[in-house]
């Protein structure tokens, strides 16, 4: 089966349709498809629920979407460098599902292992907790989370072989791999692919089966906060 | 005097032992790193880091490389990655030792507020609550009290939770305070802050 597709456009054909859920990788701006996103704001895709960590920035991952008015409701921890966000969803336009970090990764996780839902400890006690399914374990109280299952799965990686096996680059893995298992589709992005057998078998971080079409292409990657320190003189 | 964030810092640091596995928070928490020393401390990074470094040099940054707060950073000798699900996964198992956080209100009770004012600030509770539900140990790092001189150690908190009883230790500017059975206990003063300052700044209920 011929996974790897010449261009964003290409990859994404035929699977988008208005309505539809979609998991994306990425945190902040580290590892984000930020090929797949603008492929998708190019589609003019509505009504779109996202479950990512972040919603970017106004004018990068995300945040493009936004801008567009193509994203109908976001599943996310934590948004707070974005202004058009916030405007969206001040007015009421903008749906927001606040999830904890680790819980939204472990509904994605659990969604792609088949595991309708899980109880954690994350939140009781807390909004996140209200209306939820409390049960106790061995004298503690844990709430029920469901696991998700997307429409769609976007994901970006270092490196890929044309089966799809992806390998991370530090910390650019984030949410990716849960986020490519919980898609009924999953389409990655990379940086470069590589030959057959150049991958390390016992060094694939996603294997290919997750990943279902794939792309190589040329990645701004966008630093959020740079920060650094100054070096110092012998 | 009461401490300065530095000096917030560096007494926060002295609750971390040889060996520790420890998450810091953003602010204040995030200066702790300078005041480790000597002692064999790995930090982990929620979004997927084990073994964080400094901030890089000039020239060097790396966008592949940030911590939970988005900044550039760099890897050590002993450093290793995951995905956010195993991250949390060891966060959430009671892997991590402890975590340093800022707040926003605390109670006696050890209930934490960091994550939310209604009506005014939407950002979102992050890995926050996460941490709070799973690590060993939680110890807030913040001022005793607001801008307007109110009270952030509270005998209940006002604001929505982050977590319900889950503060062990509590550093601010004028001391340490431990949580403990009907309340909260002065475990130290800062130098020349009396307790007769410290108390007249605390809402919380006080034991011996």
């Amino acid at each position: 089966m011929k996974k790897v597709y010449d261009n964003a456009t290409e990859a994404l054909d035929g699977l988008l349709h208005d309505g539809m859920f979609i998991a994306a990788g990425g945190f902040g701006l580290c590892g984000i498809p930020e090929l797949l996103l603008a492929a998708i704001k190019e589609a003019g895709t509505k009504d779109l629920t996202f479950a990512s960590n972040n919603a970017g920035i106004d004018e990068f991952g995300i945040g493009i979407l936004l801008q567009t008015r193509q994203v109908k409701k976001m599943i996310s921890s934590y948004v707070g460098e974005n202004a058009e966000f916030m405007r969206q969803y001040l007015s009421g336009e903008l749906e927001l599902e606040f999830n904890p970090q680790g819980t939204l990764a472990e509904r994605m996780r659990a969604g792609g292992c088949g595991i309708p839902g899980f109880y954690t400890k994350t939140g009781v006690g807390t909004q996140i907790a209200e209306g939820k399914e409390h049960k106790d374990f061995d004298g503690e109280t844990y709430i029920l989370e469901r696991g998700i299952v997307a429409d769609l799965s976007i994901v970006k990686a270092w490196k890929a072989d044309d089966t799809g096996n992806l390998v991370f680059r530090k910390t650019a893995r984030n949410f990716n791999p849960p986020a490519a298992m919980c898609g009924k589709v999953c389409v990655a992005e990379v940086e470069e692919i590589v030959p057959r057998g150049e991958l390390d078998p016992d060094g694939i971080h996603l294997p290919g089966i997750y990943v279902h079409r794939l792309i190589q292409g040329d990645h701004e990657k966008r630093i959020e906060q740079r920060t650094v320190r100054k070096r110092e003189t012998a | 005097m009461p401490w300065d964030r530095n000096q917030m810092a560096a007494r926060a640091a002295e609750e971390l032992e040889d060996g520790m596995y420890v998450n810091l928070g953003i602010g204040i928490p995030t200066l702790v790193a300078n005041y480790v020393g000597d002692k064999d401390i790995t930090l982990q990074s929620e979004n997927g880091m084990l073994g964080m470094g400094p901030f890089p040099f000039e020239g060097e940054e790396d966008p592949d490389l940030i911590n939970a707060g988005k900044q550039t950073i760099t890897e050590l000798n002993r450093t290793a990655y995951f995905d956010s699900a195993t991250s949390f996964g060891m966060i959430r198992g009671g892997k991590i030792a402890a975590a340093i956080l800022g707040a926003m209100e605390v109670a006696e009770n050890g209930d934490l507020a960091n994550w939310m004012i209604p009506g005014k600030l939407i950002k979102g509770m992050g890995g926050a609550m996460d941490l709070v539900a799973g690590v060993g140990r939680v110890i807030v790092v913040m001022d005793h009290a607001n801008k307007r001189g109110e009270s952030k150690v509270l005998r209940e908190c006002t604001l929505p939770l982050t977590g319900t009883g889950v503060v062990d230790r509590i550093i601010t500017n004028l001391g340490v305070l431990d949580v403990v059975e009907g309340g909260l206990k002065i475990v130290e003063l800062a130098p020349e802050v009396t307790e007769q300052e410290l108390r007249d700044l605390t809402d919380a209920t006080l034991v011996d």
